[in-house]
């Protein structure tokens, strides 16, 4: 597709365009690393206490530390996410938390809790407050109050339109990031507490159950209900449910305008995401992005960052709120997950250019004869069929069948270390 | 009335209602309201009817003159098609002489702010009011009163009131909002399965109630407006029964919210709440329960929603 520019939009905004920062998951360290080499300009991860996934593996210090070295050595930044509502009982303990975040040289932490706002600035001087997409900010009053308030950047809310963010640059000199990829929530950030009604896990603390996703009936009745029975029914036997599961958000067709709007941060939603995820859409994206700031009038969308993003991603997926309110067609009615089409098969340790013989760490079960795809960071992309695999010994096997053994197999084109090989699912 | 030593000692806190006419208004301060929740809709989510601003300064004057007190909702997130209007409006509540304005976005502090209005100013971030020290943060930024989050239990509330710098207030009657999105997700629903959202279902006196599968018993009222969908409670707060442990903590105001509720509701649940405040204030030591209250509202009752006692009781986990 060629992107073309209107006359207005050639002629009307000259603004400077800038490179926007590219800020993906990190669920883990491992995470980290293939986020930072697939081309993150940022990550952002949870600690063990204040952030809003406690189910994720989550960082010790120790962990911090070393992820904000491979960061430094790569020049690339860490974020925290600290964008619980905190009760009381979470107060004691706030400041070390923070003062500690200081200490190992953390950039920023995303934060919605004024409460917290106001520990870190005492606590952690030298870390930059970033306000949660939990704060539902959806206008420039408001993104013009946390500034005052000393918050470097603001992260908006999710139902922001495109419109909504031009304004709000224009009218605000703060850095805005917005998300541009993964899944949503279709509430306003920290306005639905369905999780504390339904199972008496707090939403707002990491104990989110995704009962947005759950299925449901919708019944007419008197406002006062003094029978047991409903008048009418709008579910069916048969049809699809009522829900308020969202589509994901997607904009790899619209770096264009999303750099135009002087965004400064694009955020990929996921921190439980895997590997493969993270590093094929950052992937993606930072291909886009480059490509588009290469040659903006030249740009072209590739059909493979498309289809490379799909690999990927297991929900249909939408623009949200960019250029228009969502309606029916960005929900999720149907079966929600379609099969995951392509599952992560080894990563490359070494390659011999001599031989092209590679070693490959196994991560899923794969086998001669099968196909395979390999991408890289730096545009490696080829299919091949896998011919005779080896372990380390010289030995030939018939499947790779245990977790990050080491495989020596041929491959087609040059590989590097820390290239992907994936496989098809049926 | 005769004051005796505890009812000096102890200040009644104050009971309000939210009201969506100046019938409404009138008829819950004759009930025993100290104070009514109105407002434009415009300005305002999940208020039981929309009220101008001349119908306001009428409510403010008809309050006045029976030493109650009228705070203005205006709890929207604002988007950019709503914000040019807001400097406007909250002057004409200046005007209007109203005691408070309730607000959850900062977008209501700048143009306060901005204009340099005097208004008195309670926040409100739903169910995001969750610790003292934010309560303070807003406080500091101009706020004298904060409004609770429902989702916190007794222990939680009462270190809250002590940590907290200025007045609290919290729901102890009625349903509460649980789910709040820009989307129309009924409308949505209804275009996915190739119907029209057609007046039957918005017809006065009906309600779209939500039902999980696996929780039939659990009828949510569900309501779309302009301003999105809103989920709220299967069950009603109901604290009557503990409202002088409560009272005990010197929580500064209870609340009853009025939402999807008759008139003969609200005002037998306003008497009755005022009725256990003045027995209690007037002897805190001698003060007991009465069956005849909670038997008072259990008649008007919905038997399809629970009286429960909200997250008072609970533990959460996350």
């Amino acid at each position: 597709m060629k992107i073309t520019m209107s006359r207005e939009e050639m002629l009307g905004k000259r603004r400077k365009l800038a490179l926007p920062e590219l800020l993906a998951p990190a669920g883990n360290l491992e995470k980290l690393k293939f986020a930072i080499r697939y081309g993150a300009d940022a990550v952002y991860i949870g600690g063990q206490r204040y952030g809003l996934r406690s189910n994720a593996d989550n960082f010790s210090f120790e962990e911090m530390r070393e992820g904000v070295a491979f960061a430094r050595q790569h020049g690339a930044k860490v974020f925290v996410a600290t964008n619980i509502y905190a009760h009381n009982e979470d107060l004691p303990g706030l400041h070390d938390y923070l003062s500690e975040l200081d200490r190992i040289g953390i950039d920023a932490i995303i934060v919605a809790d004024p409460a917290i706002i106001e520990t870190a600035k005492r606590a952690a001087p030298s870390v930059e407050l970033h306000l949660s997409t939990q704060q539902s900010t959806l206008n420039w009053q408001a993104v013009r109050f946390w500034k005052d308030e000393g918050v470097s950047r603001v992260v908006l809310a999710r139902e922001a339109s495109m419109r909504e963010i031009e304004e709000i640059k224009e009218h605000v000199a703060i850095e805005i990031e917005v998300f541009i990829h993964g899944a949503m929530c279709s509430s306003y950030s920290g306005r639905c507490v369905l999780s504390n009604h339904f199972t008496d896990r707090d939403s707002n603390r990491g104990g989110c159950c995704q009962s947005c996703r759950w299925k449901y009936d919708l019944f007419v009745s008197e406002e006062e209900l003094l029978t047991e029975s409903y008048s009418a029914q709008l579910t069916a036997e048969g049809e699809d449910p009522f829900t308020m599961s969202s589509k994901d958000m997607c904009m790899i067709e619209h770096i264009p305008a999303l750099i135009r709007s002087g965004v400064d941060s694009f955020k990929i939603e996921g921190r439980m995401k895997s590997i493969h995820y993270v590093a094929t859409v950052v992937n993606a994206y930072r291909q886009a992005i480059d490509s588009y700031m290469r040659d903006p009038f030249g740009y072209e969308l590739k059909q493979e960052w498309l289809e490379e993003i799909g690999k990927a991603a297991n929900r249909p997926v939408s623009t949200g709120f960019f250029f228009e309110e969502p309606d029916h067609d960005d929900h999720i009615y149907t079966p929600e997950d379609k099969p995951q089409a392509y599952d992560f098969a080894g990563l490359v340790m070494d390659y011999d250019a001599a031989s092209g013989m590679a070693v490959i760490e196994q991560r899923n079960h794969f086998k001669p004869g099968q196909e395979v795809e390999f991408i890289g960071p730096d545009g490696t992309h080829f299919k091949q069929i896998v011919g005779d695999i080896y372990d380390t010994e010289g030995q030939p096997l018939d499947a790779a069948r245990h977790p990050l053994q080491l495989i020596r197999m041929h491959v087609d084109h040059p590989v590097m270390k820390f290239d992907m090989m994936r496989k098809k699912l049926n | 009335m005769s004051d005796n030593q505890a009812s000096v000692a102890f200040r009644k806190p104050e009971l309000s209602i939210s009201a969506g006419s100046l019938e409404e208004v009138k008829l819950y301060i004759e009930a025993g309201a100290d104070a009514v929740m109105v407002g434009d809709l415009t300005y305002a989510e999940r208020l039981p009817g929309s009220m101008t601003v001349s119908d306001i300064a009428e409510a403010v004057k008809l309050a006045h003159g029976q030493q109650a007190r009228v705070y203005v909702v205006v709890n929207k997130i604002f988007d950019h098609d709503l914000l040019p209007g807001l400097g406007d409006y909250l002057q004409s509540l200046q005007e209007c002489g109203v005691d408070a304005v309730i607000f959850g976005d900062p977008a209501v502090l700048m143009a306060v702010k901005d204009r340099s209005l005097g208004l008195n100013l309670h926040w409100t971030a739903e169910m995001t009011t969750t610790n003292y020290m934010t309560a303070n943060y807003w406080a500091n930024k101009g706020s004298s009163r904060t409004i609770l989050a429902r989702e916190l239990n007794m222990e939680e509330i009462a270190e809250f009131k002590r940590g907290a710098n200025h007045e609290i207030q919290i729901q102890v009657h009625g349903m509460t909002n649980i789910y709040h999105s820009k989307r129309k997700l009924v409308k949505h629903y209804l275009t996915h399965r190739g119907k029209k959202l057609t007046p039957e279902y918005q017809q006065d006196g009906k309600i779209l109630y939500l039902v999980e599968k696996e929780r039939p018993d659990e009828r949510c009222p569900i309501i779309e407006n302009e301003n999105g969908t809103h989920i709220m409670s299967s069950d009603d707060i109901c604290t009557i029964e503990c409202l002088d442990e409560l009272m005990e903590l010197g929580i500064d105001a209870f609340y009853i919210e009025g939402l999807l509720k008759s008139l003969e509701y609200n005002m037998t649940v306003l008497r009755v709440y005022r009725e256990a405040i003045d027995t209690y204030a007037a002897d805190p030591a001698g003060y007991e329960f009465r069956d005849e209250w909670l038997d008072a509202i259990h008649e008007l009752q919905d038997p399809g929603r629970e009286l429960t006692f909200g997250f008072l009781f609970k533990e959460q986990v996350y």
